[in-house]
């Protein structure tokens, strides 16, 4: 389990996490949802120990996170970002790869390789194996990217796994895709899997767990299901609620 | 998992195989080596080179003018292609070259201070003294255009090559300045510095830059695996378990070190950097355990000609081989922006 204790993060006067607490669990998915903005991608970067708060602490399965040594937490942890973009022409097999990083001295290189090649077939990519990553469209970089995040906790019980929006680029058939694959892996090997999303529609069915994040506090949170409806995200969105009705009276009914 | 043990293709590994590749590239500059240290005004026929049977007019001109001459070539040639191969790995960004992001005039204004400032040193405690003061001048510059690249959140060539420039204004402004007070000898030796050249090479030259070069050159390709992970972005390295910071710190220093030694005995010798590095990632891909050593082979082989033909083209005299370098990698790097990345960088 991680849990983030009364965290607060400024940048110069500007508060952008208050007073945050939570708890994300293993073998659940957890989605962070908000308005842009709102602080969420900060509290994504606190979780994973890129940013350290101000205030506040977080724990990671009762230890607390700055006390991880970078090579404990790349074997604990796999963060998908945001798109970055690589202008080396690397094949989409070597930028899986990377994904070993944290094992290259103790397992084999064909081990390595071979995960990586399982995990390019995973995610539907094995065909772009010696494209160039750089020639790739968004939606297949994604998927690669992916590849090569599953790659790093391959059969880690129990890791975590943050994602940054992992379907912004992706078709609908990806994107169900992707979340179904995201699913069995969380109670397959018994993942805490946190997802920061913007698509209501997908954290409504493809979560068990959300928070809502608004001016840098949390507004409320619970199961997915029950938690997502259109008063509520009427009143996060600063939507009217005729809106937010028509974007989830089928979901209601 | 057994389909893809049958479906891993040949070519995989065989890109993975570096050793018939850096063999290759060894092999071509030892042989050119060896051409190079037949040409010149004394002729050295390459069969009485190979055999051994050497006038002593014709050894003499060998040990002590040609052979420091082609082994400071190679030093100086992969001490830039290597720094130039490691310089664009930090920067993220395949245009980052020592000379023109401005690392290498800032070298050359401090060994212009040395040279001005200082009076005449000359013999090791010379040679090294002004590779030190290139290689603060280099480590400077990195640390200027480190910091300004980063303002915009990410390496951003625009950054990085309009910080380049403003350096290397600055640095022409203070070597010009330089210029002004110095006297006739010392304008002489600022003036081949500018230009870069390996002309007046001696054993002291050679064993300063390879007792610096090498070492730091070393450390690069010890660092390459995870220099390839920073590829991916400093935060994902930072998740890959590679701490971003002391890479970084260290691909700095080696490579500050490499064209501060560099630039101390040769002047500023343009595009080497650059050019290399681009051509092995053409054939070679863009993996750094192969990249810097074959940058290197490959680096000192071609400065290696160019110094050769600078050195006969317009014989009796000689042409700064900087002048070369820079003929040809001039339309090399527009080529490169038309052709390969126009579009693609959001200048």
């Amino acid at each position: 389990m991680i849990t983030a204790e009364n965290i607060g993060y400024k940048i110069g006067p500007k508060q952008i996490l208050a007073d945050v607490s939570a708890a994300f669990d293993k073998g659940k998915v957890s989605a962070i949802l908000s308005p842009n903005g709102a602080g969420k991608s900060t509290l994504l970067k606190c979780l994973t120990g890129s940013l350290k708060p101000d205030t506040g602490s977080i724990f990671m399965d009762g230890k607390e996170l700055q006390h991880y040594s970078l090579a404990d937490l790349s074997r604990k942890r796999a963060v998908l970002s945001q798109a970055n973009p690589i202008s080396f022409p690397f094949t989409a097999l070597e930028i899986v790869l990377m994904g070993r990083n944290p094992y290259e001295l103790d397992q084999s290189a064909a081990l390595n390789a071979e995960i990586a090649m399982a995990a390019l077939d995973m995610m539907d990519a094995w065909h772009l194996r010696d494209r160039s990553f750089p020639t790739l469209s968004g939606g297949e970089q994604q998927r690669v990217q992916f590849a090569r995040v599953a790659s790093q906790i391959w059969e880690q019980e129990g890791a975590y796994l943050f994602l940054d929006e992992p379907t912004s680029a992706l078709d609908l058939k990806h994107q169900h895709q992707l979340l179904d694959l995201v699913q069995s892996l969380c109670r397959q090997h018994g993942l805490a899997v946190i997802i920061v999303m913007h698509d209501l529609n997908l954290a409504y069915h493809c979560t068990d767990h959300c928070y809502f994040i608004k001016d840098g506090r949390i507004q409320d949170s619970g199961e997915s299901r029950r938690l997502i409806n259109a008063e509520l995200i009427s009143e996060i969105f600063d939507l009217p609620l005729k809106y937010a009705g028509m974007r989830f009276a089928s979901q209601q009914a | 998992m057994s389909h893809f043990a049958k479906s891993v293709s040949l070519p995989f590994f065989l890109k993975h195989v570096k050793i018939p590749a850096l063999l290759l590239l060894g092999l071509f500059l030892v042989v050119v080596a060896i051409v190079a240290a037949s040409i010149g005004a004394v002729s050295i026929p390459l069969k009485d080179l190979l055999s051994g049977t050497l006038t002593d007019q014709q050894e003499a001109v060998l040990v002590s003018i040609r052979l420091p001459r082609v082994f400071l070539a190679i030093i100086v040639g992969g001490a830039l292609a290597v720094s130039g191969a490691a310089m664009q790995g930090l920067f993220r960004n395949p245009l980052a070259d020592p000379g023109l992001i401005g690392i290498a005039t800032s070298a050359a204004l401090a060994v212009a201070f040395v040279i001005v400032l200082a009076g005449p040193i000359t013999g090791y405690l010379g040679l090294y003294a002004m590779s030190i003061a290139a290689f603060i001048g280099a480590l400077l510059a990195c640390f200027v255009i480190f910091r300004f690249a980063r303002l915009t959140g990410s390496f951003s060539v625009t950054y990085m090559l309009l910080t380049g420039i403003a350096i290397n204004a600055l640095s022409a402004a203070g070597v010009g300045y330089l210029t002004f007070l110095s006297d006739d000898q010392q304008l002489r030796t600022l003036t081949f510095w500018t230009m870069g050249s390996l002309g007046g090479a001696l054993w002291v030259a050679v064993i300063v830059v390879t007792s610096i070069a090498v070492p730091s050159g070393l450390l690069l390709i010890r660092n390459a695996r995870e220099l390839n992970v920073l590829l991916l972005g400093e935060n994902e390295a930072r998740y890959l378990g590679v701490d971003a910071e002391r890479l970084k710190r260290t691909i700095v220093i080696c490579t500050a070190l490499c064209v501060g030694a560099a630039i101390s005995v040769s002047g500023v010798i343009g595009f080497v950097g650059l050019v290399v590095p681009h051509l092995v990632r053409l054939t070679l891909g863009p993996d750094h355990r192969l990249l810097i050593p074959a940058s290197a082979l490959l680096g000192a082989a071609l400065l290696v000609v160019a110094d050769t033909a600078a050195r006969t083209i317009v014989a009796p005299a000689e042409m700064p081989v900087g002048i070369l370098t820079s003929l040809i990698g001039g339309p090399f790097f527009l080529w490169l922006l038309v052709k390969q990345y126009a579009g693609r960088f959001s200048l």
